[in-house]
């Protein structure tokens, strides 16, 4: 029986309350770590669990927390990131709903730890039913002396205050972030100076997702080296996979990393393979941003290996031949899907969703959108594929923030792997704008 | 704080002007522009839009430029800056949720309102509105209506839920 480090009683009748998720145990990690232990000795537990930023970026939580400015008389702030907006990303969304004192309790372990007395939950605005929830959790725990003044009499307080964002995906940026907690724009900041100094008003602050700050009730009950034992080399624990698209059994899986994508894609335990009738096509396994595989490389390795659920497997190769693991937004195509409608999508997406401070993303999203638009509505030019080739190269690496290579990934790895396919739209514009059309070349299905 | 408003037309009514205090005393001395993405959010609820008239209000409680909040509410997708309908159907427009048929639920949703994205139907009672991926992707198509979700769509699910607002 695998190891559920977040899930394990998330279906749990009433577990979203405060006495229900008491029984099960909850609540017991904060009594541990402030009545025995240091802050210091929380932060070194979680630097051995090796537990790496599970909303996306993948950075190892316990060292961005020991780059924590700590000058005297100067407050610090943990901002806990639940701006989950990517496409193919609901993971937190899950977490948060079902049983939200997981991540309260982990927010209080967290805060104590940085030595932060207000803290922040800031929800991306469509969840206001979400929020609610946790406002909800959160008057709970503080009714139960877990949250306010001089918790469990260990003299340390913590207030915590859930806000609702408005609507942009650029705010799941750190720094975009925290602009929008101060009541500004989303406009990522120039970094550095890096949050961990200069961050919410311009003091220390820590941003760390969702599901990371969850793990640390566990890492505090279990133990940092109990977490490193669960996983595969550097990528420790378990992760929340977000799975959704042609598969059967979509949803939310709690897995420890290191379990092959074969497995992941058709075992019965989770995605229970491809839709009836239909072969698997291509895959994007980390959230919109990461580039797309095809079926072949999504299973397995350049070098024939079985690929793994893991931050290094996945990422085997480079762009290559390989992608990311991201959020874990894991969403699978079978033939049916057309490449070249589906990049456009995610194409409008990141236009959409451009800040617009810096130019090669404001300008180049919108190209890759208009010209992908015209070639999947059968408008392409013979020399589109190259353009869009070259907008991406000149987007990736000259923003402020990462959002520009994320539009440029998915548009770059999409031609790497389907140039035919954007080809054969340009070549058939006819038979490509009939209703469903999708081109079935040399591509080989699983 | 500046809390005069007797010559604005819109005023928060008695409840939420004692939320609105709450939510502005959760951040420190002096950030309590931090405050504005929320006191939109409850003005939006009260009055259904975010016009003009509301943004100087909140300004003015929270001593801002009215610019200041013009250019926030701008920014952020959720702010209706035209009046709205009495439902506002907001729309996942995005990958995973076309692919599962995402596209043509949304074609005969716009059908069966007569509308198009951006528009109230005629009688005013409901709102389209595209939006970028609503994080429930693995229960896909879906649209939002006020905080309710509605998953799994399909043409007669999509029929049943206008039916029953219609009423």
């Amino acid at each position: 029986m695998a190891t559920k480090i977040l899930t394990e009683h998330i279906n749990v009748p009433g577990i979203e309350t405060f006495d229900v998720y008491r029984k099960q145990g909850g609540y017991t990690a904060v009594e541990k770590a402030l009545k025995t232990m240091t802050p210091d000795a929380i932060v070194e537990e979680v630097k051995k669990a090796g537990v790496r930023g599970r909303g996306g970026a993948g950075f190892p939580m316990g060292m961005k927390w020991s780059f924590l400015a700590k000058p005297e008389g100067v407050p610090r702030y943990l901002v806990c990131n639940a701006d989950e907006s990517e496409p193919g990303t609901f993971k937190d969304h899950y977490l948060m709903k079902n049983i939200p004192h997981l991540l309260i309790e982990g927010m209080i372990i967290s805060s104590y730890a940085l030595g932060a007395n207000k803290s922040f939950i800031y929800v991306r605005g469509e969840l206001m039913y979400v929020i609610h929830i946790l406002e909800k959790a959160i008057a709970e725990a503080k009714a139960k002396g877990f949250l306010g003044k001089n918790i469990l009499g260990s003299g340390y307080d913590l207030e915590l205050v859930v806000q609702p964002g408005g609507g942009a995906y650029i705010c799941g940026e750190e720094t975009a972030l925290l602009e929008s907690l101060e009541g500004k724009r989303g406009n990522p900041r120039n970094k550095p100076p890096f949050p961990a100094v200069k961050g919410l008003y311009q003091c220390p602050t820590v941003v760390n997702n969702v599901e990371s700050i969850a793990t640390t009730s566990w890492i505090v009950n279990n133990g940092g080296d109990a977490y490193a034992a669960i996983g595969i080399g550097r990528s420790t624990g378990t992760k929340l996979i977000s799975a959704s698209g042609h598969i059967n059994k979509p949803g939310v899986y709690e897995i420890e990393l290191g379990v092959p994508v074969e497995d992941f894609i058709f075992a019965d335990e989770w995605c229970g393979g491809i839709r009836p009738g239909h072969k698997f096509k291509a895959l994007v396994a980390g959230g919109s941003s990461v580039p797309i595989l095809p079926a072949n490389l999504a299973l397995t390795l350049a070098n024939g290996e079985k690929r793994l659920m893991s931050y290094e497997s996945l990422s085997d190769g480079g762009f290559a031949t390989g992608t990311m693991l991201g959020s874990g937004g894991f969403i699978v195509f079978d033939e049916t899907s057309c490449i070249v409608r589906n990049t456009w999508n995610f194409s409008r997406f990141y236009h959409h969703e451009s800040c617009g401070q810096c130019s090669p993303c404001r300008e180049g999203t919108g190209w890759m959108e208009k010209v992908l638009h015209r070639i999947e509505y059968g408008h392409g030019h013979q020399q589109d594929i190259d353009l869009l080739v070259d907008v991406a190269k000149k987007i990736e690496g000259n923003t402020i923030c990462p959002l520009g290579d994320a539009a440029a990934w998915p548009v770059a790895s999409a031609i790497r792997h389907f140039r035919d396919e954007f080809q054969w739209h340009i070549d058939h514009p006819s038979e490509a704008t009939q209703p469903g059309a999708v081109y079935r070349g040399e591509m080989a299905l699983i | 704080m500046t809390t005069e408003t007797n010559h604005s037309a819109i005023q928060f009514t008695p409840d939420r002007l004692e939320r609105a205090k709450e939510i502005i005393s959760r951040y420190p001395e002096g950030k309590q522009k931090s405050a504005l993405l929320p006191l939109l959010h409850l003005l939006q609820e009260q009055e259904g839009w975010t016009s003009v008239e509301g943004m100087d209000y909140v300004a003015r409680m929270l001593d801002l430029q009215p610019i200041e909040v013009y250019e926030v509410a701008t920014f952020y997708t959720m702010f209706h800056l035209n009046p709205v309908g009495k439902h506002v159907i907001e729309y996942c427009r995005t990958g995973p949720c076309c692919l599962m048929g995402g596209e043509e639920v949304y074609a005969h949703l716009k059908t069966r309102l007569g509308i198009d994205a951006g528009q109230t139907t005629v009688d005013g009672r409901f709102t389209l509105k595209e939006v970028e991926c609503l994080a429930a992707c693995g229960m896909g198509p879906v649209f939002q209506i006020r905080e309710k979700y509605y998953m799994n769509l399909t043409n007669e699910r999509v029929d049943e839920i206008i039916d029953e607002l219609s009423k």
